[in-house]
């Protein structure tokens, strides 16, 4: 798979990690939600079939965050 | 002699010898084993995998079932693959390959390749396409899998434009021609693997292509019927490969069996060789091959090569004949070769008048040409009658075989549907076809199209197993290249390195690092040489390379800020010239790291890890800082290959010290417990921490790493007045547990939160940390958790293995509760006795209690204690 890093353009898969959904938001305030409001946060994320908001790192490379969307069907990426 | 007296493609002014079981042959260049085997009169290559039945050359390619053999360390290979070179030793296999014992001695390459447009295939359709794409200028890469271009066209006599074509290829600039190439395997946006054959080895090909064409062709399925597998019966097309391009007569009595119209030359070309056409059996013409006999054993030693065909109507009934003959063309059809398409996600459909899968939807940027697309006009299929097997009488399916290379026959397939299964991949695991080593290439179809039958479906509606790579086997050596050995991974030293080999450290692997593991002096095991470097660092003085501590620079106005969210403990009151243990927990609220947090400077600090998770710890943090902390002005930078780090460690330390810095005042007042200095010593910058891992009074001193060599030489050379002794992994290990120190990663395993180590005095209650909130989760705070403790064997000479579980009964009552396991175990020379580290069930309410380690033939009992063993009370540490 080819991944378009938004500072170093397109790079083999090899040289990225995945950082998952980029859909969970972090709780604002943490110690205020209950734990089954925290728990979602911690322990649960969406695993479309078809399009994902991801983020990955170019850890290979730049080191830097970024998010993009892929279709988890045919891996065709889409810049978020 | 098989060989016929002209033609082909051989050069028979250029012989060569080669052995097949023993026995010595000559072939000529040009030859694959095959072709030479055939030409020798050599019949039977192999015997089946499970019934041991004698078998033949049956195709003329990459698709071949049969004649598998073994060359020197290859186990596994298709005699129609193996190009003839001179001394080539080969043995016919009984159905397995046996793996070698002997390293691979081929050499491997790997290629990284890029072009617009990639040609899969080199025969006429493969050609063209490279022909129009060269034009433009384009970088093209035209791979084929055979020794030359050509494919099919090699023996049907196009000679003349295959010349012409390739002489107009090798124009251009930025066309690429790869013989012996074997796309096997294509990926996402065009990334297709190759395998190319060498003469000692092989280079794997990442070639990723804007364009990728495939021109793979087309694939002859057989016809099913009773006795299919004789030597002697093989595809058509391959009886028409070997007369043509090699020159070899694969018998001298043929009988033809087809379904279509591609036959049609089979006859003339035969005949032109001298090989009797007896029949001719066209399903079209209502007529099948219904059965095989055998010729008579001890002819020429062929037993079990095919003597004849019983030919009956297809209706069943009616008069039947007996054909002698030693050859049985057979042609069921063609199957598109869509491997490569398929692994790349195209979709197939099923084309009712062709009789084959051909291609639907295509991937992006992937074309399809030719045969391969479904343009079976180049192969002469014409009209075809769509038909798979041959009824026998009494419903005997047994040696109706489907899957040569398995030996998987049509009553296989019939149980693996009698007992309920319907798809087609099921009745594939069921069976095992296309399991082999040449994945079912003549199998696969028909399989689908017995199922379809059985069950009453459209052929369209079963489908086909799901392909995968690899196209064809490829061997570990060629995927490693020369990723192997001492080249494996990235080693990496430290800058001391040199000074461990001379003095004749033993090596641990920690990631990529090598580490010394012990010193031994003479003959010591590594039992001796640890207690003797533990002793050394308890009651002398005693040395370590530390320098492969994770270390990461972190600079910026909101850099304590930062630290404080990070670390479970807070850093604003930590002043600079100080440092402070840290603990980072992850969003569950586990344990993720630990190590030394460093304040350097104004906005300036510095955090050591574990040595295994530096990597992991600053992308950690960079995912914080980039992704939810975008508003934090903090910078990250790895200087873990910076410093070097030499940690002087026992009660004797300071003395060394004082001898490498004299004017540093040295006192617990000017010099405490977790201070930094700067100072040098012989003109080497060193910075002094007083932090320990062992909890004897100790000194890490860091330099830059080109100074580290001259830093360590000039501590062991103030150090030798007091008999300084190196030590390694080991001894450190044993130190820090007797001490009750954790190790990330190895009393944590991604499951235990700081409480359970009883390490709750780290937690800041005044500030939010990652993982804090996971605290309070009910899970999290029950009080049946595993918690760290110590234990001690009753026997205080047994020694618990790392890793071995925990029960409350002493009896080895099966089956138990398992409540926990050793995670640390030591013989200590300062306890005079073993001792171990565990993480158990409600631990800290089992103090003095007795568990027990059931082992493999006995049981270890041990008292549960604190997880602490030496100076609790910090005595010696801060001195
Ligand atoms: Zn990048």
């Amino acid at each position: 798979m080819l991944i378009p890093c938004p500072w170093c353009g397109d790079r083999e898969d090899i040289e990225f990690k995945y950082g998952g959904s980029a859909d969970v938001a972090y709780p604002r305030d943490a110690d205020a939600v209950d734990d089954a409001t925290w728990a979602r946060f911690v322990f649960f994320r969406p695993n479309p079939k078809g399009q994902m908001t991801e983020r990955w790192v170019h850890t290979a490379g730049c080191r830097r965050w970024f998010t993009l969307v892929r279709d988890t069907v045919t891996h065709q990426i889409t810049t978020a | 002699m098989s060989r016929l007296a002209s033609g082909g493609r051989i050069d028979r002014t250029r012989p060569i010898q080669f052995s097949f079981n023993g026995t010595p042959y000559r072939g000529y260049e040009g030859d694959n084993l095959a072709s030479a085997l055939l030409a020798n009169d050599v019949r039977v290559v192999a015997n089946s995998v499970t019934y041991g039945r004698p078998r033949g050359v049956f195709s003329a390619g990459v698709e071949e079932p049969n004649a598998l053999v073994q060359v020197g360390n290859d186990t596994m290979l298709r005699a129609t693959q193996v190009g003839l070179v001179d001394g080539l030793e080969a043995i016919g296999l009984n159905g397995r390959g046996r793996l070698s014992l002997e390293p691979d001695g081929h050499r491997y390459d790997k290629v990284y390749a890029h072009c617009e447009v990639l040609v899969i295939g080199g025969g006429r359709a493969g050609i063209t396409a490279a022909l129009e794409a060269g034009q433009t200028g384009d970088r093209v890469i035209l791979v084929d899998e055979q020794a030359e271009f050509g494919g099919r066209l090699l023996g049907a006599g196009w000679n003349d434009w295959l010349e012409t074509s390739l002489g107009a290829l090798r124009s251009p600039p930025d066309v690429r021609l790869l013989t012996r190439a074997t796309a096997f395997g294509h990926y996402d946006q065009n990334l297709v693997l190759i395998a190319q054959r060498l003469p000692n080895g092989g280079r794997l090909w990442q070639a990723r292509a804007k364009r990728v064409v495939l021109a793979t062709g087309a694939h002859e399925r057989p016809l099913i019927f009773a006795n299919n597998d004789r030597p002697g019966i093989m595809l058509a097309g391959a009886a028409r490969a070997y007369v043509n391009r090699y020159g070899v007569a694969p018998g001298k009595r043929a009988v033809i069996f087809t379904n279509n119209d591609s036959t049609d030359a089979l006859a003339g070309d035969l005949k032109r060789a001298g090989i009797s056409v007896e029949a001719i059996v066209d399903v079209r013409a209502g007529e099948a091959v219904l059965d095989t006999f055998p010729s008579p054993a001890g002819g020429g030693g062929q037993g079990g090569g095919l003597g004849g065909v019983t030919i009956a109507p297809l209706t069943g009934g009616g008069s039947r004949r007996e054909v002698e003959c030693d050859l049985l063309c057979v042609s069921g059809g063609f199957n598109p070769t869509l491997h490569l398409f398929s692994q790349a996600q195209g979709r197939l459909r099923y084309d009712q008048a062709l009789a084959c899968f051909v291609p639907d939807a295509a991937p992006p940027n992937v074309e399809v040409v030719g045969a391969a697309a479904g343009d079976l006009g180049g192969r002469g299929q014409g009209t075809i009658m769509p038909y798979w097997v041959v009824p026998s009488d009494g419903q005997d399916w047994s040696t109706h075989f489907v899957d040569l290379e398995r030996d998987v026959t049509v009553a296989d397939v019939r149980r693996a549907l009698s007992t309920g299964m319907r798809s087609v991949e099921h009745v594939k695991r069921f069976t095992t076809i296309g399991t082999g080593s040449d994945q079912g290439k003549t199998a696969g179809i028909n399989e689908t199209a017995i199922i379809a039958t059985q069950l009453g479906q459209p052929v369209g509606a079963v489908g086909v197993t799901t392909f995968r790579p690899p196209y064809v086997p490829v061997s570990f050596g060629l995927m490693a290249g020369r990723n192997r050995g001492d080249l494996f991974e990235p080693i990496r030293l430290t800058a001391m390195h040199p000074w461990h080999v001379a003095h004749g450290a033993v090596f641990e692997n920690v990631g990529q690092w090598k580490r010394p593991w012990y010193f031994p002096r003479h003959d010591e095991d590594i039992e001796t040489a640890v207690l003797r470097e533990c002793r050394a660092a308890r009651e002398g003085v005693a040395v370590m390379d530390a320098s492969t501590l994770g270390k990461i620079d972190i600079q910026g106005p909101d850099a304590v800020e930062f630290l404080n969210r990070m670390y479970t403990n807070a850093f604003d009151t930590l002043k600079i010239g100080s440092c402070r243990y840290g603990l980072m927990c992850k969003v569950d609220g586990m344990v993720f790291d630990d190590g030394v947090v460093m304040h350097l400077g104004p906005d300036h600090w510095l955090a050591t890890t574990t040595t295994g998770g530096a990597a992991a710890v600053l992308e950690w943090m960079e995912e914080w800082l980039q992704t939810e902390w975008t508003d934090l002005r903090v910078r990250l930078t790895s200087v873990t290959d910076h410093w070097a780090d030499v940690a002087v460690v026992g009660p004797r330390s300071r003395d060394v010290v004082r001898g490498l810095f004299p004017k540093l005042p040295l006192d617990p007042e000017s010099f405490p417990f977790m201070a930094i200095r700067e100072s040098e010593t012989a003109g080497i910058p060193v910075r002094l921490h007083r932090i320990t891992f062992s909890g004897e009074l100790a000194y890490e001193l860091w330099t830059q790493s080109w100074y580290g060599l001259a830093l360590w030489e000039a501590v062991m050379a103030a150090g030798e007045p007091f008999a300084i002794t190196p030590y390694g992994t080991e001894a450190m290990h044993v130190l820090r547990a007797e001490k009750g120190y954790i190790i990330c990663g190895q009393e944590t395993d991604g499951t235990v939160t700081p409480q359970d180590l009883g390490m709750s005095w780290i937690l800041s209650k005044k500030k939010a940390f990652i993982g804090r909130r996971s605290h309070r989760r009910r899970d999290t705070a029950r009080p049946d958790r595993k918690q760290l403790v110590g234990l001690l064997p009753v026997e205080r000479d047994q020694l618990l293995p790392e890793g071995a579980q925990l029960v409350v009964e002493p009896d080895g009552t099966i089956p138990t509760k398992m409540i926990g396991h050793v995670t640390s175990s030591y013989r200590s020379a300062t306890l005079d006795r073993t001792f171990a580290l565990a993480m158990l069930q409600s631990g800290r309410e089992r103090l003095g209690a007795m568990v027990y380690a059931p082992l493999n033939g006995h049981v270890v009992s041990a008292t549960v204690t604190e997880p602490i063993f030496y100076d609790k009370e910090n005595v010696r540490r801060d001195s």
